[in-house]
């Protein structure tokens, strides 16, 4: 079925070339951090988890928001999604490559990987985060290729490929779910310290993963024969509206919980975010655009004609994507780190090498679902879906 | 406890897989035993010879007299722990190595902060270093077991294991943890050989003189301290530490967390 994805029109040429590019300099770029290590990075010894580790907790939540596609079409027989079910899919599997990836560039010693397998520890979280998200890239390559495939020969797709399709439903909850316990069991950081963490984590990931849906289903809608379907995307669309409004809740929620207990440390990581901390503002702008971008991201898809505005929403859909990269990725994992364990304030920003690496591995993941998406709207053009 | 619970995870993973495939439980089985020896190997590789006269306790812990501290003592704690441990001098700060260092009491003691606080506090460096913690989250964390908790309570890290995932420092909630950035041997003026430098990409931190206490010796800081910080076992009612805090007001660092830290300070 590979092969699909070969020949095309110059413009799609244009734009693999154009990610090759993208690739090579962040594999340039990787090799210097290999060489000279993660020095080359804004982390420090006391925000030492940085951009890498922000792009990964916000990926597996796209790769967790395809499940709202699936949940809908095997579960209540919704036939709307029938059509671009595999495309949740195949975006899962081009995230989940980028997360492995970007723990992957994370890593001070990547070539003791193994390690993690060979001596491995049920006590900790990241033993667990490895399984569940092989886990789930196994569950979203077999199901999707399968039923890819059963549909380009005209037959309906086996028995156990819905089995495991019912299954991968809880185990896309659960790579987020885990995603989320790496932090929210750590005792000293108090911005991670909460229970809601998880159920914030999906809900997010709830609104990310579909709107970077939508966006690529009216690609596919304009650039190739098949279409997706209208109703789909309003579907969709309505899905990321409730999810990010959860989103939006459970963060007031955070904020109640610390500005009515007043308690002195955690109220000092949302002043830090919201409103810099002796002079440490660095974030100020990012956190507050995040807000805005989320909140007038509601009030779009809310209001049904503006929902509806063919427009409008792919604008909305990119404003809810940044809103929710920003607050899952920069915000909570630099939030997370301040007030450092010493009681300081530390600011952290990615180097340009740092963005360098990230836009490579980002260009990678796009390659992997320009070349899936290409190849199943191939086939769905070929069987006349 | 927690071994045991350990081991009752290893052994129902084995039945577990037994119950599906008789004949594959043998194999899997011996991989387990190969891999538990495999554990001991790097365990007792870090843990330097042990020689007969080595000091040995139940549970190890210091107490430091903060009133016995200026800054010169500190400079020579300092220097005695960071030359002899190869811990590399780091141009840049905020990625830089330390394994004791000294901060203001209120950032040592965030939670023990009064707006006026006895003035001698107010300007005192206190010195700070791993807590060696009963419970240690680090330990928790590390997905590689490259850190890990001897029986006497030492928390120590295996360079050779750690794959630099600064899990462990995110765990650590009393930043006593640092990662090397780069490579550190360009950093250090003098090589202690009878001590490992350390390679880029891995964390380290204070291992309370493992390597000291092996040969029957204290550690340096407490060596170099004349008498400001003291070490002994805890579970031992006549040790110098326990002595101390029978007869001292201590406090420790963040004890709300549950983590059991076993530094403790006289203020």
């Amino acid at each position: 079925m590979l092969d699909k994805a070969l020949s095309g029109s110059k413009k799609y040429g244009i734009w693999i070339g154009f990610l090759l590019l993208l690739i090579g300099g962040g594999f340039i770029a990787y090799l210097q951090q290999l060489n000279v290590g993660l020095g080359i990075t804004g982390m420090s010894r006391d925000v030492s988890w940085g951009f890498y580790i922000a792009q990964f907790t916000f990926l597996v939540g796209v790769a967790a928001g395809g499940v709202m596609v699936v949940l809908p079409y095997y579960i209540h027989d919704y036939k709307a999604f029938g059509r671009i079910t595999v495309l949740g899919e195949f975006l899962a599997i081009g995230a989940l490559i980028m997360c492995l990836l970007f723990i992957i560039v994370d890593l001070g010693y990547p070539s003791r990987l193994f390690n993690v397998i060979i001596h491995f520890s049920p006590d900790s979280m990241l033993f667990w985060d490895m399984i569940v998200l092989n886990g789930y890239l196994f569950l979203n390559v077999v199901v999707g290729w399968n039923v890819l495939e059963a549909e380009r020969n005209g037959v309906s797709y086996k028995k156990w490929v819905k089995f495991l399709a019912y299954f991968s439903i809880p185990w896309a909850v659960g790579i987020h779910t885990v995603t989320a316990f790496l932090y929210c069991g750590l005792p000293g950081r108090g911005y991670w310290l909460t229970a809601i963490l998880a159920p914030r984590f999906l809900a997010s990931a709830f609104a990310a993963g579909p709107a970077l849906l939508i966006i690529l289903a009216l690609i596919v809608q304009k650039t190739t024969k098949f279409d997706p379907g209208d109703k789909a995307i309003d579907t969709l669309s309505k899905i990321v509206c409730y999810a990010l409004i959860a989103n939006v809740f459970f963060f007031l929620c955070e904020v109640f919980v610390t500005f009515y207990s007043q308690n002195p440390h955690h109220m000092e990581t949302f002043q830090f975010l919201f409103q810099g901390v002796h002079g440490h503002d660095n974030l100020v702008p990012w956190m507050w655009g995040s807000m805005f971008l989320m909140g007038f991201g509601i009030l779009f898809l809310v209001i049904p004609k503006l929902r509806k505005n063919r427009f409008l929403l792919p604008i909305t859909c990119v404003m809810i994507f940044v809103g929710t990269w920003i607050d899952k990725g920069m915000g909570l994992i630099t939030g997370g780190f301040n007030p450092t364990p010493l009681n300081h304030i530390t600011e952290y920003a990615p180097t340009g090498l740092e963005i360098m690496i990230t836009i490579g591995v980002y260009a990678i993941g796009l390659l992997l679902i320009t070349v899936l998406f290409k190849m199943a709207a191939a086939i769905k053009e070929e069987v006349g879906a | 406890m927690k071994k045991s619970r350990r081991r009752f995870l290893k052994i129902a993973g084995v039945s577990a897989l037994g119950l599906g495939a008789g004949s594959a439980v043998n194999v899997f089985a011996s991989a387990v035993v190969k891999k538990e020896e495999n554990n001991k190997k790097a365990s007792e590789n870090s843990q330097f010879e042990k020689m007969p006269n080595a000091l040995t306790a139940k549970r190890w812990a210091i107490v430091i007299d903060t009133r016995k501290l200026n800054d010169k003592r500190v400079e020579k704690i300092q220097n005695a722990c960071h030359l002899n441990h190869n811990v590399p001098a780091i141009p840049e700060e905020k990625k830089e190595i330390k394994w004791i260092w000294t901060d203001k009491f209120h950032n040592v003691f965030p939670d023990k902060e009064n707006e006026y606080l006895a003035e001698k506090l107010e300007h005192l460096n206190i010195l700070t270093l791993c807590n060696h913690c009963d419970n240690p989250p680090c330990v928790q964390a590390c997905p590689t077991k490259a850190t890990f908790q001897r029986e006497d309570g030492i928390v120590m890290m295996d360079y050779h294991r750690c794959i630099g995932c600064r899990f462990c420092m995110a765990a650590c909630p009393y930043g006593s943890r640092s990662f090397n950035f780069f490579n550190p041997r360009p950093h250090l003026e003098n090589v202690n050989p009878d001590f490992p430098t350390r390679q880029k990409g891995v964390v380290e931190k204070c291992n309370l003189c493992a390597e000291r206490l092996a040969q029957g010796k204290a550690p340096y800081c407490v060596e170099a301290s004349d008498g400001a910080i003291a070490f002994g076992d805890l579970e031992d009612p006549k040790s110098d530490v326990r002595r101390l805090l029978k007869s001292n007001f201590t406090i420790r660092r963040r004890p709300s967390l549950g983590t059991g830290p076993c530094v403790y300070y006289i203020v």
